[in-house]
């Protein structure tokens, strides 16, 4: 956690989203996916019980939580990954729940994963190309006659140059995107899933397994996304960033929402101190104690250090 | 001593003989799934028998015409694609291996079976089927040709219908693939969660790899018995094998490869065969039986495809630069 990982310019937060206590739960002013009671179990672990959950729209929504917590359970439950036992979601009001992946995607809710999904033996300007949504070459009778998708293959060309560009991956573009470094791939797979031009884009733990250096690049790439109107949910670890740039912060823990609140509230919540450190943190149980010393300095470094 | 000229004339006639043209075009059905979509499927022999038998049957059980037995093959094809994808294709892909070999051997048992005896032929197989093919020959009778490649009219007619189904098959094949249509085929090789989150029907795609791919290798079980009988134990699982040996060789998610790999191939077969024979003849291999020695080229031509699998991994059209990322 050395703090020259940390974007240096101070983005501008949303503010004022909920109504109400911000309370696990609580209502939001203009919520762009609302999740009601939703349940998954694999056997007879509860990984998700979710009552009730909306995420705002045209912000910045960090979804953190201690390992095991059903972050990831929870995302592809949302993007038709994975089926629920129980519950319904809407995105923009149209109910999703249960809904193919697929489907879920072409609707405009985009995901990247936790371990890249780069298409490896495909070059990085095929990559973009298939982001791009309702191609006529998709279609296998109408792929036999180019001329009738030319010139949405050119625009959309162009277009993926452009986000290429933007990502500085430009003269990658004729290269396998199996050649690329991991913080390379992460961006790489952020591009791609804004071909589609989705309204909300859901990254499962983009800082994981980025080189330092590469960070500051893809922060700023997250705050571009609001600042074009895309609103965006994401898992991370790591606080400074989700103190940094999330407008908003869900916490879970074993299945459910905690907390919800402003990122500098939400950290100074009882019930995410003991989600992340156990209920009896303070109390010496004399079993380990450089892990206590440990997660004493992990936790005095959230609430100390403001940006 | 030993009749080199024989050898290599008749290693040559394989190189344009309908076999290797319908070898050609079954191992093409693979490249599009294994090659391009990344789909195990080890039942392409039972797609040819489907086309093998679909021919055949509707000929002489129910004197279709030529287009019409061809359109049963294709439809019987299609079916059986269905049955194996619908339940299959959502699962991981190890799955379509163990299904596809298993109904592909279903398949050649069914045919082999006396209960359909009267349809089917049993184990003796059908023939008499050729004539309403052979009747579309536009070529005069008389012998045409030069050196080794001197044929009748109706192996000529035989020779140039196979190739040019292979050629536009290749054509197709090709278009295809540079498409839209292929880039998606391409990325769920690579990783199908990645596509489903782009918005692609993975299922829907892969269904008609399947299907596609299935119908290019019934078309090629067609041309397969056009020379020859219909015979359950051409439908072995080494069938798939051998189209397998002939796509790896020719290079996997390539175009021509299948094509040159399947000339290959046949070729290499034929030519060991010829010189073990005429070399047990002459007694340079004492200690085989010429029984022995028909079984040796097969051998022969399985340290052949080793070699070139350890030297030239990505076959001979395969681009060595995907090799560097193979996990």
């Amino acid at each position: 956690m050395s703090s020259n990982s940390v974007p240096t310019g101070k983005p501008v937060k949303t503010v004022d989203m909920h109504i109400g206590e911000a309370v696990p739960g609580c209502k939001k002013k203009d919520p762009i996916l609302v999740v009601d009671d939703v349940s998954r179990t694999f056997g007879g672990l509860k990984a998700v019980d979710v009552e009730h959950l909306e995420i705002p729209r045209g912000a910045i929504t960090a979804l953190i939580g201690p390992n095991g917590a059903g972050k990831t359970t929870l995302f592809n439950l949302l993007t038709g990954f994975d089926k629920p036992d129980t519950g319904s979601w809407t995105f923009e009001g149209t109910p999703i729940g249960g809904m193919a992946a697929f489907k879920v995607a072409r609707m405009g809710q985009v995901r990247t994963f936790q371990l890249t999904k780069a298409l490896g033996l495909l070059t990085v300007m095929d990559n973009m190309l298939l982001g791009a949504k309702a191609q006529v070459g998709e279609n296998l009778f109408r792929a036999i006659l180019p001329f009738l998708w030319r010139q949405q293959e050119a625009d959309n060309k162009v277009k993926a140059l452009d986000l290429l560009t933007r990502f500085k991956l430009d003269t990658k573009k004729d290269d396998y995107a199996a050649s690329l470094s991991g913080g390379q791939r992460k961006l790489l797979e952020m591009a791609r899933a804004l071909m589609s031009d989705p309204t909300l884009v859901m990254l499962d733990e983009p800082m994981a397994g980025v080189n330092p250096a590469l960070t500051q690049s893809l922060l700023d790439h997250i705050l571009n996304l609001k600042a074009e109107g895309m609103s965006v949910l994401f898992v991370e670890h790591d606080m400074h960033m989700v103190r940094h740039i999330a407008d908003w912060v869900i916490v879970m823990a074993e299945g459910k929402v905690v907390a919800e609140g402003d990122p500098h509230e939400v950290m100074r919540n009882q019930a995410v101190i003991d989600a992340y450190l156990g209920q009896h943190h303070d109390e010496d149980l004399g079993e380990d104690p450089d892990a206590e010393k440990e997660h004493v300095g992990a936790i005095k470094e959230l609430l100390d250090d403001e940006l | 001593m030993i009749d080199w000229g024989a050898i290599f004339s008749n290693a040559a006639v394989e190189l344009i003989s309908p076999t290797t043209a319908a070898y050609a075009l079954a191992a093409l059905g693979l490249a599009i799934h294994f090659g391009y979509t990344g789909l195990l499927n080890f039942g392409q022999a039972g797609f040819m028998a489907l086309g093998a038998y679909g021919y055949a049957i509707s000929t002489l059980s129910f004197g279709f015409p030529v287009w019409a037995a061809v359109l049963v093959g294709i439809g019987a094809s299609v079916i059986f694609a269905l049955v194996l994808g619908i339940p299959t294709l959502r699962l991981r892909a190890d799955y379509l291996a163990i299904v596809t070999i298993a109904a592909a051997e279903i398949v050649r048992l069914l045919f082999t079976t006396n209960t359909f005896e009267p349809i089917t032929g049993s184990a003796n197989g059908l023939s008499g089927y050729k004539g309403g093919f052979a009747a579309l020959n536009p070529i005069p009778d008389g012998t045409y040709g030069f050196g080794p490649f001197e044929y009748n009219a109706y192996d000529w007619w035989l020779r140039i219908v196979a190739w040019t189904i292979v050629i536009l098959a290749c054509l197709f094949t090709w278009q295809i693939m540079r498409s839209p249509w292929g880039r998606v085929i391409k990325g769920i090789r690579e990783d199908e969660d990645a596509v489903r989150a782009l918005g692609k029907n993975v299922y829907f795609y892969k269904m008609q790899s399947l299907i596609l791919g299935g119908v290019f290798g019934t078309i090629a079980g067609m041309i397969f018995v056009l020379p020859r009988a219909v015979v359950p134990s051409n439908y072995q699982t080494s069938l798939t094998f051998f189209v397998y040996a002939i796509l790896l060789l020719g290079g996997a998610a390539t175009i021509l490869g299948p094509v040159i790999g399947s000339m290959v191939f046949w070729v290499l077969l034929s030519f060991f065969s010829g010189f073990i024979a005429r070399a047990v003849e002459a007694g340079w291999i004492p200690f085989l039986t010429s029984i022995q020695a028909g079984q040796l080229r097969f051998i022969l031509v399985g340290v052949a495809i080793m070699l070139i699998v350890i030297y030239r991994p990505q076959g001979i059209f395969g681009n060595k630069k995907e090799l560097a990322f193979v996990k």
